[in-house]
Formats: structure tokens, sequence, C-alpha cells
């Protein structure tokens, strides 16, 4: 995946990236607002949820148990919300593909809109945190850079590392890279705790605020490498096995060559 | 006039004033065997020599100061977030000054090389005996120059004072705040008062800039002398001996080759510079003590204490209302303390062992002193363990392990594999001798089959060359010193315990695979 | 080494091998044209470090396969003066490896040992020397001039004392009192208990007048993560579940170990990670190490509700927060 959108960055020259950064972030806000605008009316909603019922009960129950009471290997969905189910589904943590230390994002099993239809039906249980829709999450109009790095180094870097490329937890548990993570994922993140991440509250860290760490994220993802190739972004570890490999390497080719008789 | 007449008046000039010719005439015929392995140290000099140029242009615009700003720089993400004026001004090295950010590369790759090739050059020359007789000063102060090297390494590292370096100053706190009885003063005196403060990086400034620059200038100067007036140590081979030197004259072969080295060091630090980005400050954020980035980790040369102090037990002991963590004192400083001291004492020790008092010029074929090769080896897998777990959560993540797994891994590790490598590689270079006796004694397999009368194969084996003969079978074969418990007249000597280690020492130093001797070859002829 | 075997013999330095261009004036002048050649590539670095710095504003970007966008007024700087250092040197050496005299000398050693009149006449003149000063006999100068020198010393020493300030109590002390606020970080803002749901950190300091200039050494001993628990899933004795308000445990963000940000908070586990060095502390246990090199627990502040309810600590911390040092016990 991550190689998959460099690759994509790779085609475009800068000024294009940015626009069709836009681009795709737009599209995906309209397919969102698309299934958004799917539960205006009463009866669309209630249709809505039994469609998601029966999905849940396909796919899902069989862990989550009948009535999302969770059983031994999961936990109970009722009240973790919208956000919650739009988070796991959409990212395609859940369904797990197996029972692995950690559910890890992949291409999600269900469509937009039957991800949405298991949101709404998981909502109804309990209230719980909603979905942000569309007109909460203009970070490029409400954000600001500079303060979300400040509250990102206080609550992100010490999990997701200083320019989000993720980090290792206990017992190979890990953090995972927040490049090329979408907005609506990475809030829903905040405010539901997905797995060994806390919940991030709205009044610690108020919405504007997590608009803010939004934008220095998405901003990060678009600086280009300003030094030279990045080496990851992980700190002085491959910078040392450069140093080594290639510097010294060099070097010592040179000085074979060097010390060789010539002919 | 003509250019050559002009460099006489030069020449005389000078000459008339100071008598330089007889020296100079005599110095530019110096003699200096040529080998790759010999320009490692030339590496770490030329990136010293970078390191002074560079370091020199950042200072123009660095200001060593904790005060804090408001940035107001181009750098849009750090936009009015405060910080201190020692971040701010190295953003803008990084943005406003061209060139600037190239510089700053430039020096800090610079600095990761200058510590690699130390380490290579301190291989080569424990590999090769090159410490021995007469040169163990000379080992010591390039032992001293290493030890400065991490010292100086770490400091420039810290300057900047973005969140990674700072996480690095709270660590270099907290293991002075341990030392017994005095840290806490210490840590208040080196800091001016509670960690951070604002004096820490105004001082080792100073230092980082003048104090050790200015020790590596003596000590290299010092270094380079005594190599210079002792001659440098030459690989065996034909024709060379312990009474002589043979190789380039200084004038003009070994000068182009040594000087177009120094552009080849520059060049590829350069390269490296422009196409791969190191320490960029600017994502790191500036430092405040409650934030912190996963996988903070120190530079190459820093991270084997850092793996150390992260396997350490967690072992702290309270006596009478006073505290010893021994959880940092260890790793931080009780290990590194005894490895430094046993690698600048180990020329007297190896002569302790063997007994070898003379001069030596030739070097060892590591396989040829299978004891020390050995300990070498097992002394770089120590490293090379310390070091993996110093960055076991980035190994972690990409090789979906679990930082546990790889801590106790280590843990063990650290224990276990060193002797085995010291096992393995004995092994393998007494293997490696007998490979050599078998070559001299039965020559070069050529991979030719020959069918006898009878029907048996065989494979026909060339001759080796009398040069190549002569380089494999040329090195001393010493007997282990003979330590006899009691002295002539029976009575038991002093000091037994000594002597036994030391007999003990000495027999396993001395284990080789009898080499070919003239006898040998003359008795297969028959 | 045994004198009875005999060693196979040294045949002497192998005779030299002549170059091509040695004695083929076309292959010397091929040679030469290589060498100009390469001092002619690294003039042409220069000329690109030249134009890169004048010509190529800083805020171009290209692509670059593998490395991705690179900034190009950069690239072009660092490869032209790599282009422009690197081949000044192979030209040399190329000049020197096949145009120069590749025929190699000897160079005879002599012993360092000083022969034996010197050394002898070398310690006659220390003793001479000795002797005149009165050295040996004079002790009382001897002795007098020792306990200066070493008394001098002292000076040095003494002088650097006012580097900093004795720590006194310092290390001991937060700023933390009974009934400060906990305010988020960044932010500055009161938080209530209800504020954090089951779950949820937050990053606090404690309140103060001035929060737009707090001390970075003030937050290195005060900074506090706050984490929500259900009340059940603790498993502390009576005095630290007392410390606790509502299922929310404080504790000092500042590791007990080495005095990083202990803020790595793993909700499922309720374990906290340090990154520095892996200490792990389990929450429900009051942070008690396990795993890592940490001896100690992190240290818990006790903390309650105002009238407003908003959320403060009813104690200061009981021990001093952050890395061991030798008093730490005796207060």
């Amino acid at each position: 995946m991550k190689r998959l959108s460099r690759y994509r960055r790779h085609k475009a020259a800068g000024p294009a990236l940015l626009i069709f950064a836009l681009l795709a972030i737009g599209t995906t806000f309209s397919v969102a607002s698309a299934t958004t605008t799917a539960q205006t009316t009463t009866a669309d909603r209630s249709a809505l949820i039994e469609e998601g019922r029966q999905i849940f009960l396909k796919g899902c129950s069989s862990c989550h148990g009948l009535n999302s009471e969770g059983g031994a290997i999961a936990p109970s969905l009722v009240g973790v919300g919208a956000a919650s189910v739009d988070f796991q589904v959409g990212t395609g943590r859940m369904p797990m593909a197996d029972m692995s230390t950690q559910a890890m994002r992949k291409e999600p099993l269900y469509t937009p809109e039957e991800t949405a239809a298991l949101a709404a039906y998981v909502a109804s249980l309990a209230p719980g945190p909603e979905i942000p829709t569309e007109e909460q999450l203009n970070y490029e109009r409400d954000g600001s850079t500079a303060e979300g790095g400040e509250l990102f180094r206080n609550n992100c870097a010490m999990c997701h590392n200083f320019a989000g490329q993720g980090g290792a937890l206990t017992q190979g548990k890990y953090a995972p890279t927040l490049m090329g993570v979408e907005p609506k994922h990475i809030y829903e993140a905040m405010v539901t705790g997905p797995q060994s991440m806390p919940v991030f509250s709205d009044k610690t860290i108020t919405p504007e605020e997590k608009m803010s760490i939004i934008k220095w994220i998405k901003a990060a993802e678009a600086e280009p490498n300003l030094g030279g190739a990045s080496l990851g972004r992980v700190g002085p570890v491959t910078e040392g096995l450069l140093a080594w490999t290639l510097g010294l390497g060099v070097l010592i080719g040179v000085a074979v060559w060097l010390a060789m008789k010539a002919r | 006039m003509t250019a050559e007449a002009r460099l006489g008046q030069v020449a005389n000039y000078v000459d008339e004033r100071t008598g330089a010719a007889a020296w100079m005439k005599k110095n530019l015929q110096k003699v200096f065997p040529d080998h790759w392995s010999f320009l490692l140290g030339e590496v770490a000099l030329y990136s010293f020599i970078i390191l002074l140029l560079s370091g020199t242009f950042l200072t123009f615009w660095f200001d060593p100061s904790q005060r804090e700003v408001i940035y107001e720089g181009s750098y849009a993400p750090l936009e009015g977030i405060k910080m201190s004026a020692a971040y701010a001004s190295t953003l803008h090295i990084s943005f406003e000054v061209r060139g600037g950010l190239l510089m700053r590369q430039i020096h800090h790759w610079a600095a990761l090389i200058f510590m690699a090739a130390i380490v290579a050059h301190l291989m080569r020359v424990f590999f090769t005996g090159a410490f021995r007789k007469p040169r163990e000063g000379n080992w010591i102060i390039g032992v001293g120059l290493l030890t400065l090297g991490i010292v100086e390494g770490f400091l420039g590292y810290s300057l900047p004072d973005d969140l990674l370096s700072g996480t690095g100053i709270r660590i270099a706190e907290a293991i002075i705040q341990a030392i017994p009885v005095v840290g806490s003063y210490l840590a208040y005196f080196a800091f001016g008062g509670a960690f951070p403060g604002e004096a820490f990086i105004p001082r080792i400034y100073t230092v980082h800039v003048l104090l050790l620059p200015g020790a590596f200038l003596a000590l290299i100067t010092a270094h380079l002398m005594l190599v210079w007036y002792q001659k440098h140590t030459q690989y065996p081979g034909p024709g060379r001996t312990e009474k002589n030197v043979v190789g380039y004259p200084l004038m003009p072969v070994y000068m182009a080759k040594a000087g177009g080295f120094f552009f080849i060091v520059f060049g590829v630090i350069a390269f490296l510079s422009a196409v791969a980005s190191i320490n960029p400050i600017w994502l790191y954020g500036p430092y405040t003590p409650g934030q912190i980035s996963a996988g903070s980790q120190p530079d190459w040369y820093m991270g084997w204490l850092d793996g150390l102090v992260r396997m350490a037990p967690p072992l702290e002991s309270h006596y009478f209302g006073y505290t010893v963590s021994w959880n940092i004192l260890i790793p931080g400083l009780i290990v590194p303390g005894i490895l430094f001291t046993g690698m600048a004492l180990y020329p007297f020790i190896e002569s302790w062992i063997t007994g070898d008092k003379r001069e030596h010029h030739l070097l060892d074929r590591p396989r040829n002193a299978p004891n020390r090769t050995a300990l070498g080896a097992m002394s770089i897998t120590f490293m090379i363990v310390a070091l993996i777990n110093g960055g076991n959560d980035l190994i972690a993540t990409h090789f979906d392990l679990s930082i546990n797994q790889i801590m106790w891994g280590t843990r063990f590790g650290i224990f276990i594999l060193p002797p085995i490598a010291f096992v393995v590689t004995k092994r393998l270079c007494l293997s490696l001798q007998r490979a050599d006796r078998e070559l001299v004694l039965h020559g070069r397999e050529t991979g030719r089959l020959l069918r006898l009368p009878h029907g048996e194969f065989v494979e026909v084996h060339e001759p080796i060359s009398p040069e190549k003969a002569y380089l494999l079978t040329s090195h001393e074969q010493a007997p282990a010193l003979e330590l006899p418990e009691v002295d002539g007249r029976g009575v038991k000597r002093a000091g037994a315990i000594r002597n036994k280690i030391r007999s003990r020492m000495s027999v396993a130093h001395s284990e080789a695979i009898p080499k070919v001797s003239a006898d040998d070859l003359k008795e297969i002829e028959h | 080494m045994s004198n009875e075997i005999e060693a196979i013999k040294d045949p002497g330095l192998p005779a030299h091998v002549h170059r091509k261009a040695d004695h083929d004036p076309v292959a010397a002048k091929r040679a030469e044209r290589q060498v100009a050649i390469l001092f002619g590539i690294s003039a042409l670095g220069t000329l690109l470090l030249i134009f890169s710095y004048s010509f190529i504003p800083d805020d171009v970007f290209i692509f670059i396969p593998v490395m991705g966008e690179q900034n190009a007024h950069q690239l072009g700087l660092g490869l032209g003066m790599a282009i422009s250092l690197f081949f000044i040197g192979m030209g040399a050496i190329h000049w020197a490896k096949t145009l120069m005299p590749d025929q190699e000398v000897i160079a005879h050693r002599h012993e360092f040992r000083s022969p034996d009149s010197d050394r002898k006449e070398f310690v006659q003149a220390v003793k001479d020397g000795a002797g005149a000063a009165g050295l040996g006999r004079r002790s009382l100068i001897k002795r007098s001039l020792g306990a200066a020198l070493g008394l001098s010393a002292l000076s040095p020493i003494l002088l650097l004392r006012d580097l900093g300030p004795l720590p006194g109590n310092e290390l001991e002390k937060t700023t933390w009192k009974a009934g400060t606020h906990l305010v988020t970080d960044p932010g500055n803002r009161r938080i209530k208990a209800s504020d954090l749901e089951v779950g949820a950190v937050a990053q606090v300091l404690p309140e103060i007048e001035d929060p737009e200039h707090r001390h970075l050494s003030d937050i290195a001993k005060d900074a506090v993560l706050l984490i929500r628990l259900r009340p059940d899933e603790f498993n502390l004795d009576a005095d630290r579940l007392a410390m606790t308000h509502e299922g929310i445990i404080a504790f000092s963000k500042i590791c007990s170990h080495m005095g990083c940000a202990v803020a790595l908070y793993e909700q499922q586990t309720k374990h906290l990670l340090c990154p520095c060095h892996q200490s792990t502390f389990d929450v429900t246990r009051a942070a008690k190490v396990i795993f890592g090199p940490a001896a100690r627990p992190l240290p818990q502040l006790d903390i309650t509700v105002d009238g407003e309810g908003y959320l403060v600590a009813r104690n200061p911390f009981s021990e001093p927060v952050g890395p061991s040092f030798w008093e730490r016990d005796s207060r």
C-alpha cells in the first residue's frame, strides 16, 4: 500500500500532485457524503439498519455475538458508535483475516454502502461517536499546520513517530503508519481509540485541534524530501546503515582501485 | 625567468632561513607501502578536515542559545512555534542560507563516516597486529581519538536542540545524575541548574567547536608524527622484512594518491549529502521534555551504548537512604569503561601473554594469530548485539518481530554469542592455516581430472609460485611460554595463580597448524 | 621460533612488470588524455554548482527515480560539488597510477633504541642536572614544591564551582500542590472528569498563572499523563485506589529510568511503554514495571475534583519524579 502510494506520487510532478491529492480527497468526500445523505429520512434509516443487521449476522456475529454482545475473542460493539465501525471496516481492519497480534490495514471487504449500513446498525444499538460529516472534516480551512504539529508531537509522535511513519509497541504490536490514511479515518481513530490506541476526547483535544492534527499529517505526507532521499524518516538508524554501506563502502572501493597496480 | 628558476628562488629563500632542504630532501623520498586497508585511517583524517571546514561554515549562522524565540522563518509547518534560538538558527541554516542544508548534511555525514572510518581503521590495526611494539603508544592515542570522537559526535548531535537530540541530552543527564554521591551536583553544575535550563547548549558549543577540536588536532598531530617517524608497517611478502619498508616514495606518487584521495573522500561525502537526507530536524520539532518520538535513537556510534542501556536488568539498590542505579551505571559507565580500558591496554596484555618484547613492522595475516583474531571477532559480536538492541524497535516493526523478543534475545545473546564467535573464528583461522599448509605442500587444485592407467581418477595439482609459498610460510610460530611453577631450586614461585593464568593464555595464544618448512617440501619431492 | 627447521627462502621482491604506458607512447598519450578528461568532468561539476546556486530557485522540485521528489536547488548544489571534488581525486590518482613511476622502492628501517653510549650519557646528564639543582638533597624544597603544585590544582576546580547552583532539594519538588488544577498540554484548559471517556488519555500540566512562559525545566518534572479506565479494571491497594478519581489515574510522564516521556499507552493491555528504552509499566497495578530496565514504578499523582467538577491534585507527588539520584531515598 505504501509502495503503491509512493508510486502514484512518482508519476506526478509537484503542482500536479497537489491537484491530484485535492481531487482524490474531494472524490472521497463526495462518496462519503453520498452515503450520509442516504440517511435522511427515518424510513430510509430503518431500512439501512436492517440491511446492516443482515450483513452483521453474516460477517461479524460469529465473533462479536448475535447481539453484538462480544465474545471470548472479540469485544462487545454496544456503544462503540458508527465512527468505530466506519474506521474498522472502512480501513479493511475488520473483518480480521486471521487472529494475529493486531488487525492490519488492508483492502476493505465491504463496499462503502455496506459499511454505512453496518455503521448504522451498530450505532442503533447504543449511542456512540458519529462518523464526521464532510462539513466537520474541513481541515484545510479550519486547521493550523503548526498548531497541529505541536499537538501531534505531544499526543501522537510517541507511537506513530515524529513524521507519522509508525512505530513499535509491546509484544509485536505496532502503531501503523499514518501516511495515506484518509482524514476521516484519522479523525475516527482519535475519537474511538481502536485496538491499542487510546481515545482522545473532544474536550482534551477539541474537534478544531483534531482538524489541525489532520492538516499537519497531510502536510507531512505531501512534504517533498527537502534534503535528499528520506531514508524512511525513521531517524539515525538508517543513516548509520547508509554511512557504513554506501559511504565507507564506496570509499573502500576507491581505495582498492587506488592500491591496485595499473597495467 | 623560467618557472624552474623562480621556484629555485623561493626554495633558496626558505632554506636560507630554515635549513629545510636537508630535512625535506629526506622526507620527500619517504616510502609508503601501498594497500587499500592503509587508507582507512586516511578516510578518518580527511573526514576530520571536512568536519573542520563544514563546521566553520555552520558557526557563521548557528546561534548556540537556549533563549526562547518564536519561529518566523520560511518553513511553514513550524510557523509561530516556540523554540530555542539554537533550533531556530539551525532551521535558518537549512532553509534560508543557500547551500546551508547541504553543508549541514556534509557535516553530519562526514561525522558518521569519520567514526565509521576510525572503527574500520582500528579493526585493521587490531587484526593485523600493527599495535605491537613500538606502536603501543600510538594505539593508545588512537583509542583516545575514538573516545573523543564519540563524545564530540554526541555533542554535535545535541546542538540543534531538536526533539531527538534533546531526548539524548535528557538521557545523558540521567547518566550523570546516577553517579553515586556527586551525581546530582555534577548534573546541576553541567546544566547550570535543573534540566534542561538555558546553559547547556552554549557550554557544549564551546566544547564542541573549541576544546575538543583542539584536543583532536593535538592528538592527530602526535598520531601522524609517530607514523611518520616509526615508518609504516607493511604486509608480509617476498622482499619485505622487519628491516625494510617497500612502497612508493612520497614525492610524487604517494602525494598524488593521498592528495587525490582527499578529494575522493570529500566528493563521496558531498554526494551522500546531495542525495540522502540526514538529521531532518525540521521534522523532529523543537525539544520539550514532555514530548517524545517513537524510535528515538542516537547516531550509530552511540547506538551500542543505548542498546546496552535498554537490555540492562531493572536493578536499583537502596542503602541507608541512598540510591544506586545499577540499571544505568552498569551499561552506561561500568561496561564501557571496562571495554575501553581493556582495548587501550590490549598491546600490553598481549605482549605479557606472549612474552614477546621485540619490534614488529611486518603485519600478521589475521589467520596466523587465531587467538587475537577470535578475540576481535568476539568484541565485534558483542558490539553488534548491543547495536541491534539499540535499534530493536525499528527492527521489530520492519521484520515483524516484537521488541520483547529482540530484547530477550539480545539479553542472552550478549553473553552467549561472543564466546561462540570466539570459538568459531579460532577454528576458522586454524582451518585456513591448514588450507595454507595444503596449498604449499600439494599446490593449487587445477580442476583438471586425470585418469590413471589403472582407472583411478586424480586431480592435477599445480605447484604454487615461490613468492606465494614464501608468503604462506614466512610468519613466525612462537611456542608457548614455559613458565614452570617452581624455580630452579625447587621453590614455588611467587604469584602462582598469575603465572598459571599467563601460562594458560600463552598456550592458547600459540595454538597453530605447523607451517611448511623447506624440509617438508624436500621430503615430498622424494 | 625454533632454528632447527629450515624455513622456505625469501625469493626477494618480484621483478617489476612494466605498464603499457611505460613503453608505448600511444598508451601514455591515452592515459594523459584520460586524466585530462577526469579533470574536465570536475570542472563541469563546478559549473553545475554555480548554475544551481544562481539559477535554480530553492522551491523547484523534480522527480528522481528511487529518491522521490527532490529539491532541485539542493540536489544541483550537492551533485555539482560532489562531481567537482570526486573527479579531481580520480584524475590525480589515475595520473599517479598510470604515468608516475610505479617501481616499488625499498627504504631501510633502523632500530629505535639509541646506542648504549647515548643512553649512558643521557642518564648522566639527567643525574648531573638533578644533582646540580639539589633535587636529591633538598627535600624541604621538593616537598614544599609538591604541596604547592598540588594545592594550585585546586583553584581551577574551585573556579568551576559557579557553573551551577547546588541541587538542594529541587530534584524532589514539582509545581504540583494540593488544589492545583490539571490543564491540557497544549491548550492550558481545565479538565472535568466527564471530559474523559473510558479508554481516553490526556497530557496534562499543572495550571500556572502565566502559561505562555512555562519553563522547560518545570515541564521536565511536572508533565503528567491522565488515563481513564473502568474502575473495576484497577488492581490497586486502598491507598492507591483513593488517589484515583472515577477510574481516572494520573502518573508522572517522566520515566523513572532516564527521564524520557513515557506516553505510549496501550488501551487494550493497559500498558505504558517508554520509547527510549522500552520499560513497560502496568497501569492497573500502579505503573508497576513489568518489562525493561526501569527499576521503579512511575510516581502516581493524587487527584480529585474541585467544587465545580474540575480535576485538581489533592496532594503533591509523594516521591521525587524522574530518574534516580544518590540522595533520592533520604528525603
